[in-house]
């Protein structure tokens, strides 16, 4: 429990204590259940009568460029952390403001493409 | 010896707490909705303002059946409640309620709050994904739309925080915080709110499990205590997307005469009314403008507020 990694001992403890109540809740609920599978119970839900057509249906996911975006934008984010905690530290100052409009303006860019090439609506 | 000890007591707060405020959230949301929307069934059981409910919810879902549907993947099925639910409370271990009351301090808590919370949705798509149902996949990848563009200004709103208080752990945000900064942020604060209920699926974002259309999304599936879990972890999540506000935007523990804890705790109730509040008055967004409300308002933003978080930062100090 020292150094830099004892003190994530809490945070994996945590996690253990984590699995631990949820394998609790299922434990107790698989004394205390009833067990009658049928056919029908077991059947996929859709409105109450049978369901139509098999399970894998294809659809059309057409919000697939946000994760492109999202993957572009949140790895430039990503570089805003450590950039943050010493941005204002004593001999940095103007530079790394004019550094930070510098990389908000990459980003805007970036999101003024998108919206100029109409990925931002509806297709 | 005594640091293990330390730590045992923090961890038995943390479950306390994990245990204990989602189902205090979950019953205030019965009885805030049951009076802003005239409803007499949450008033019914147990006579006085319906107390029993919650009881009786628990008591019903821990003996139901738990059905698994013959075309599901038993196993992620099985697991996906439990990982959308621990990651709230790991979340937890790093939020601080008082003066040196945190589980641990992480020197990269903000850091790591945002890729654990990240995780919890991870759930919502196992289960949409599993289910073999076609709405519940379409609902399953709605949250996984979802959680793409609202990370994004949950992001970066934290990070304008981060910049103003020259850390990312939690508790040295909270003392590094001043009243001024509630002007300064309030444009992180809203972003990161409306960010966070996007990611917890909470009304008006609720796309994903929008019932008068595709069932109950990901969740149409599941029944009993595996259900139970999953309305656990949305009611964990409110109660950790409030702590979050409080503690990065409301100064946390800061107050004037009551105890640090009490004015924490004060804040998080008063943000979870709000949550339920909005759910209450606003429409479902439909999933376009959802996703436009996030590219087009949020993120540029949020890119405003880094821009003056910069600015005066570095000219004031």
């Amino acid at each position: 429990m020292s150094g830099y990694f004892g003190s994530y001992g809490v945070v994996l403890a945590l996690f253990v204590i984590g699995v631990a109540i949820v394998a609790g809740a299922l434990s107790v609920n698989r004394l205390l259940r009833p067990h009658r599978p049928t056919p029908e119970k077991l059947l996929t839900y859709e409105c109450g009568i049978d369901p139509v057509g098999a399970d894998w249906a294809q659809s059309q996911i057409r919000y697939y460029v946000f994760t492109y975006l999202y993957v572009v934008f949140a790895v430039d984010a990503v570089f805003l952390f450590p950039w943050a905690t010493v941005f204002a530290a004593p001999g940095f100052g103007m530079t790394t403001l004019v550094e930070m409009f510098v990389f908000l303006g990459f980003i805007a860019l970036g999101i003024l493409y998108a919206w100029r090439k109409r990925v931002l609506a509806w297709t | 010896m005594a640091g293990v000890l330390d730590a045992a007591v923090r961890l038995v707060g943390i479950i306390a707490v994990f245990l204990v405020l989602p189902l205090v959230a979950g019953q205030t949301e019965h009885k805030v909705m049951a009076h802003m929307q005239a409803r007499l069934g949450p008033m019914y059981a147990g006579g006085f303002h319906g107390w029993a409910q919650l009881i009786a919810d628990g008591v019903k879902f821990v003996q139901k059946e738990d059905v698994i549907p013959a075309a599901a993947d038993r196993r992620v099925f099985a697991l996906a409640p439990g990982v959308a639910l621990i990651p709230y409370l790991v979340v937890m271990a790093v939020i601080p309620v008082g003066p040196g009351l945190v589980g641990v301090d992480l020197d990269v808590g903000l850091f790591f709050v945002l890729a654990v919370m990240g995780v919890g949705v991870l759930g919502s798509i196992m289960a949409g994904w599993s289910s073999g149902n076609k709405y519940s996949v379409l609902g399953g990848m709605r949250s996984a739309a979802q959680l793409m563009s609202y990370e994004l200004p949950l992001v970066l709103a934290a990070s304008s925080v981060a910049m103003a208080a020259g850390t990312l752990s939690l508790p040295g945000i909270v003392e590094a915080w001043q009243w001024w900064w509630l002007p300064w942020q309030a444009i992180g604060a809203v972003i990161f709110f409306v960010a966070g209920l996007a990611e917890l699926r909470r009304p008006p974002f609720d796309m994903p499990i929008a019932d008068s259309e595709i069932i109950m999304g990901p969740l149409t599936e599941y029944a009993g205590i595996r259900f139970a879990l999953f309305m656990l972890a949305e009611y964990a999540g409110i109660i950790v997307v409030s702590a979050l506000t409080a503690v990065l935007f409301l100064g946390g523990w800061h107050g004037p005469l009551l105890p640090g804890p009490v004015w924490m705790l004060i804040k998080v109730f008063a943000l979870v009314f709000v949550v339920i509040w909005l759910r209450v008055s606003f429409p479902r967004l439909r999933e376009d403008q959802l996703q436009k409300l996030a590219w087009v308002g949020l993120v540029p933003l949020a890119l405003i507020q880094l821009a003056l978080t910069g600015v005066v930062k570095v000219l004031a100090g």
